[in-house]
C-alpha cells in the first residue's frame, strides 16, 4: 500500500540516483570548461603547426602533435592485425578446452595490467632485448600491447554479431572454412571490428606511462626522421608543461592549449567510433 | 554412374593450406598468453638480482625507501603500499556509491532517449586521458582542496582519491549497469506484485540481487585505481615518507617508478628494486582482477 | 528398369557425444526422385538430412558409425573432400538465409568461391539457376536490389537458386516451406516436381500432406531409427507398420 511514508521515501530516492548521473555530467562539463576556457586563447593556427619556442613558453606544439600521430599509427599497425586474428581464433576457430579459456583469462587479465608495468615490459623487451633504444616503435609496440585486450575484445563482440547462418550458408556451397570466413563472415564484423579498434587507439593515444621511458622526450630540436628516433608527444607535453617547467605561471596558457589539443584529438576519435557503430546499427536493423 | 571413387579424396595442398591457415591463428592466441606470461617472467627476472642484495622482509615491511641514502640505502615499500592503498580506498568511497547510484538511474530509472545520451556520456568521462585528469587536479581540484583545509597547496591524499574516483566511475558505472540489467526480471515482477514501490524494489531486490556483479565491478574499479600512474603522480605530491593523514602529500607505487626509473642507474640495485616494485604492482592487480573473477563466476553459476 | 541408387546408408548410426541420435539406418534413394522424411519432432529427420552433407561436422561432439555412400563413394571416410561433397550435395535451409548481398551477388557467391571468374559464365550460371528456381522473371528487372527486397517466398527460391549454382547432384531441404504462407509453399513444391528431372531431392517435413504431395518415396523416422521407407501412396494408404499408420493417419504427432 502506497502510504504517504513510502511515496516521500521513493521521491527522495529517485532524487539521489539523479543526483548520481547529475554528478558524472557535472564532472565532464567542469572539467571541459574548465580547459577549454583557459585553453581557447592559446589556440590558434600556428599552435598547431609550429614547433615550440623561447624554453616552451612560446610557439606552438607541432612536434608533440606529430609524435603522438605516429606513435599511434605505429600502435595500430601492430595491434590491429594481432587483435584481429586473435579475436577470429577465438569465435571461429576455438574448441572449448583448457586453452581457450586461457587465452580468455589472459586477455582480461591483460586489460588489468597497470600502464606503468607495460612500460617496464617495454623497457626490457623491445628499448633493451630487441635493442630498438628508445624509439616511436619501441613506445608504439608496448602501447600495441597495452590496447590489444581491448582489440580482441572488440573484435570478438563484433564476430558474434554476425549469424551462424551466414558462415553454415557459405559452407554448405562447397566453401571452405577459411574462405567462408574470409568472404562472409569478415567483410560484415570489419565495421563493428575497427569501431573498438579506434576506441582502444584513442586510449593509446592518450596515455603517459607507456612511452615515458620507451621513446618520449621533452623537447627535440627535430621532427623524428625514422621509426627509430625518440619523439615528442602530447600527453607527456602536458604533464612536463604542468609539473615542471621552471616558470608555471608563463606556460599555464600553453598546457591548457595541449590539454584542449589533446581532449580534442581523442574526443574526435571517440566521436568518429560513436558515429561508425550507429551507422553499422542503424544498416542491421533495416 | 561415372564417378571415379577416388576423384573425391582431398588434396593435400587444400588440406595443408586450411591447417596453415588455422595454424596462424592459433599462433596468434598463443601469443597473448606468451605476452602475459611473459611480462611476469620479465618483471620476476629483472628484479630477481634486487633480492640478493634486500631481504623480502625489507622490501616489504620497511617503511622506509631511500635508495639513494649515502648512510645506508634502505628499500621497504610499505610507505608505498599504505599510499596506494589509502588513495585507493578514498576512491572508492567516492565512485562507489555514486556510481551504483547512476548506474542504477540508467537502467532502472531513465527513459529510453535519456538512456542514449547517458551511456555516451560515461563513455566520454572513461575516455578523457589520465595525464588531463592530473592536470585538472593540479589546477582545479587541488587549489579548492587547499582552500577547504587551510593548506598551502592541494596535492594530497584526498586529491588523488578524489581523481582516481573519477576515472574508477565509468568501470563501476557500467558493469554495475551490466550487472542490474541481468537480474531476472520474476524477481521485480514479483515485487512490485506484492505491493512494494519500484524504489523499495530497487533498494531491496534488485540491488541485493545484483550485489556479485556489482561487487566484481567495484574490484576492477579497484583494479584501475591501484594501477593507475598519471593522476597520481601529477596530484598526490609525492612526499617520500609514511602518511599519517589524509591531507599528507603521498607517493604511491606507480609515483615511484615513474618518477625513480629515469633517473636511476641501469643495472643499479635501485635499479632492480623499482623493477620489484612493478612485480608487485603486478601481484597486487592480478589477485585483485582474479578475485573479481571468482566474484563474477560464483554469481553465473547461481 | 533398375534405376540409379545415389544415395545409400548403410548401418547408419549418429551420436552427439554420448547420445545416440540416429540408429542402424539402411536406405537406398535413386536418382531422381523425391524422397519426403517425416516423423514426429526430434525424430532425427534433420540429423539424418544434414549427415548427407556433413554439415554435422560443424557440431563438435558429432561422430558417425556405419557407410554413406554418395555415387559410390562412403563419405564418411576421413580422406572425403568436405568442400566437394558440399558442392555436389546442396542444402536448402528451413529459414531462409540470403546473404546480405544483392541477388545477383547472391546467386554468383558459390559460383566466386569454386574459382569461376569467366563474366559471361557467371552470368550464364545466374539466369540458367533463377530460371531453374522458378525465380528469373520476378528479379530480372532487379537483379542488383538487395535479397531482403525480395518476400519470404522469393527469398526462399533465391536461396535454391543459390544452391542450384553450384550444379549439385543431390538437393538436400530442411522443411524449406515452413516459415512460408500457402501461396508460396504451392509454388516451392511444384518447383521441386520440376528440378526432380534434373537433381536428386530429399526434403525434411514435418507437414505429411505436404510429403504426399511432393515426393516419390518417403521415409519415416521415429526415435532416431527409421521405421519405413517406400513408395508414397503405398505409405499413405496401406504402410507396413502399425506406428507408422498411426503417424500417418494423425494418431499422434
Amino acid at each position: 500500500m502506497k502510504n504517504k511514508f513510502n511515496v516521500i521515501t521513493e521521491k527522495l530516492g529517485f532524487a539521489v540516483l539523479t543526483a548520481c548521473l547529475l554528478v558524472v555530467v557535472l564532472i565532464i562539463v567542469i572539467i571541459f570548461t574548465n580547459i577549454i576556457i583557459n585553453g581557447h586563447s592559446a589556440i590558434s593556427l600556428d599552435f598547431i603547426i609550429k614547433a615550440p619556442t623561447d624554453g616552451m613558453t612560446k610557439g606552438g606544439i607541432m612536434p608533440a602533435i606529430v609524435g603522438t600521430f605516429l606513435v599511434t599509427v605505429i600502435t595500430a599497425i601492430f595491434s590491429i592485425p594481432l587483435g584481429m586474428g586473435c579475436a577470429i581464433y577465438l569465435n571461429e576457430y576455438a574448441k572449448q578446452n583448457l586453452f581457450t579459456k586461457l587465452v580468455r583469462i589472459s586477455i582480461r587479465n591483460l586489460a588489468g595490467v597497470p600502464s606503468i608495468v607495460y612500460g617496464l615490459f617495454g623497457v626490457i623487451l623491445f628499448v633493451q632485448f630487441l635493442h630498438l633504444g628508445t624509439s616511436v616503435l619501441a613506445a608504439g609496440l608496448t602501447l600495441s600491447l597495452m590496447t590489444l585486450p581491448l582489440t580482441i575484445t572488440a573484435s570478438e563482440e563484433a564476430l558474434k554479431n554476425i549469424p551462424m547462418s551466414f558462415r553454415e550458408g557459405s559452407l554448405a556451397l562447397g566453401a571452405t572454412k577459411w574462405q567462408a570466413i574470409r568472404t562472409n563472415v569478415l567483410p560484415y564484423a570489419v565495421p563493428g571490428m575497427l569501431t573498438g579498434t579506434i576506441l582502444g587507439l584513442s586510449r593509446a593515444a592518450g596515455e603517459t606511462a607507456p612511452i615515458l621511458f620507451t621513446g618520449v622526450a621533452f623537447y627535440l630540436p627535430y621532427l623524428p626522421k625514422g621509426v627509430l628516433d625518440q619523439f615528442m608527444a602530447l600527453p607527456y607535453h602536458l604533464y612536463i608543461m604542468a609539473t615542471q617547467h621552471h616558470d608555471i605561471t608563463l606556460v599555464k596558457p600553453i598546457a591548457y592549449g595541449t590539454a584542449m589539443v589533446l581532449i580534442g584529438l581523442v574526443f574526435i576519435m571517440n566521436l568518429g567510433a560513436i558515429i561508425l557503430r550507429y551507422r553499422l546499427r542503424k544498416n542491421r536493423k533495416e | 554412374m561415372g564417378n571415379s571413387n577416388k576423384r573425391n579424396r582431398v588434396s593435400f595442398s587444400k588440406k595443408f593450406k586450411e591447417a596453415s591457415i588455422h595454424g596462424c591463428f592459433l599462433v596468434n592466441a598463443i601469443l597473448v598468453i606468451l605476452i602475459l606470461v611473459g611480462i611476469f617472467a620479465l618483471l620476476v627476472w629483472t628484479s630477481l638480482p634486487a633480492f640478493k642484495e634486500i631481504s623480502i622482509t625489507e622490501f616489504l615491511f620497511n617503511t622506509s625507501w631511500n635508495p639513494t641514502s649515502y648512510v645506508k640505502a634502505s628499500y621497504g615499500i610499505l610507505s608505498m603500499l599504505v599510499s596506494t592503498l589509502i588513495v585507493t580506498i578514498g576512491a572508492m568511497l567516492f565512485a562507489v556509491p555514486i556510481g551504483i547510484g547512476a548506474a542504477a538511474f540508467i537502467s532502472d530509472l531513465a527513459s529510453n532517449r535519456v538512456r542514449e545520451i547517458a551511456k555516451p556520456v560515461v563513455e566520454i568521462l572513461a575516455s578523457i586521458p589520465s595525464v588531463v585528469i592530473g592536470f585538472i587536479g593540479i589546477t582545479l581540484v587541488g587549489p579548492y582542496i587547499a582552500k577547504v583545509f587551510k593548506l598551502p597547496d592541494g596535492l594530497n591524499a584526498i586529491n588523488g582519491s578524489i581523481l582516481l574516483g573519477i576515472m574508477a566511475l565509468p568501470t563501476i558505472i557500467s558493469l554495475t549497469e551490466d550487472a542490474l540489467k541481468s537480474v531476472p526480471k520474476s524477481y521485480t515482477e514479483a515485487s512490485l506484485a506484492l505491493g512494494a514501490t519500484k524504489w523499495q524494489t530497487i533498494i531491496r531486490v534488485r540491488i541485493p540481487a545484483a550485489s556479485s556483479g556489482i561487487i566484481a565491478a567495484t574490484m576492477l574499479g579497484m583494479g584501475r585505481a591501484i594501477g593507475e600512474t598519471m593522476t597520481v603522480l601529477m596530484a598526490t605530491g609525492c612526499a617520500n615518507a609514511m602518511p599519517t593523514n589524509v591531507t599528507d602529500s603521498v607517493r604511491t607505487m606507480t609515483s615511484a617508478i615513474a618518477i625513480e626509473l629515469g633517473e636511476v642507474a641501469f643495472n643499479s640495485t635501485h635499479y632492480y628494486a623499482l623493477f620489484a616494485v612493478g612485480l608487485a604492482l603486478f601481484l597486487i592487480t592480478f589477485a585483485v582482477n582474479l578475485a573479481a573473477e571468482i566474484i563474477f563466476n560464483k554469481k553465473q553459476k547461481l | 528398369m533398375i534405376k540409379d541408387i545415389v544415395i545409400e546408408a548403410k548401418d547408419f548410426n549418429f551420436y552427439y557425444g554420448d547420445v545416440r541420435a540416429l540408429t542402424d539406418v539402411n536406405i537406398k534413394i535413386e536418382k531422381n526422385s523425391v524422397t519426403g522424411i517425416i516423423g514426429p519432432s526430434g525424430c532425427g529427420k534433420s540429423t539424418f538430412l544434414r549427415s548427407l552433407n556433413l554439415m554435422n561436422n560443424l557440431i563438435l561432439c558429432a561422430k558417425y558409425e556405419g557407410q554413406i555412400f554418395i555415387e559410390g563413394e562412403d563419405i564418411l571416410h576421413k580422406d572425403i573432400d568436405v568442400v566437394e561433397l558440399r558442392r555436389k550435395v546442396g542444402m536448402v535451409f528451413q529459414k531462409s538465409n540470403p546473404f546480405p548481398k544483392t541477388i545477383f551477388e547472391n546467386v554468383a557467391y558459390g559460383l566466386r568461391i569454386n574459382g569461376i571468374k569467366d563474366k559471361d559464365l557467371i552470368n550464364q550460371r545466374i539466369e540458367e539457376s533463377l530460371k531453374g528456381a522458378a525465380l528469373w522473371d520476378e528479379v530480372k528487372d532487379r537483379l542488383h536490389a538487395s535479397a531482403f527486397d525480395l518476400s519470404g517466398g522469393q527469398q526462399q527460391r533465391l536461396c535454391i537458386a543459390r544452391a542450384l549454382a553450384v550444379e549439385p547432384d543431390i538437393l538436400l531441404m530442411d522443411e524449406p516451406a515452413s516459415a512460408l504462407d500457402p501461396t508460396a509453399t504451392l509454388k516451392i513444391e511444384e518447383l521441386i516436381q520440376v528440378l526432380k528431372s534434373k537433381y536428386t531431392i530429399i526434403i525434411v517435413t514435418h507437414n505429411m500432406q505436404q510429403a504426399a504431395r511432393v515426393s516419390d518415396y518417403t521415409a519415416f523416422f521415429m526415435m532416431g531409427k527409421l521405421i519405413e521407407y517406400s513408395k508414397t501412396n503405398l505409405m499413405f494408404t496401406n504402410p507396413e507398420h502399425k506406428i507408422t499408420e498411426d503417424y500417418v493417419t494423425g494418431r499422434f504427432g
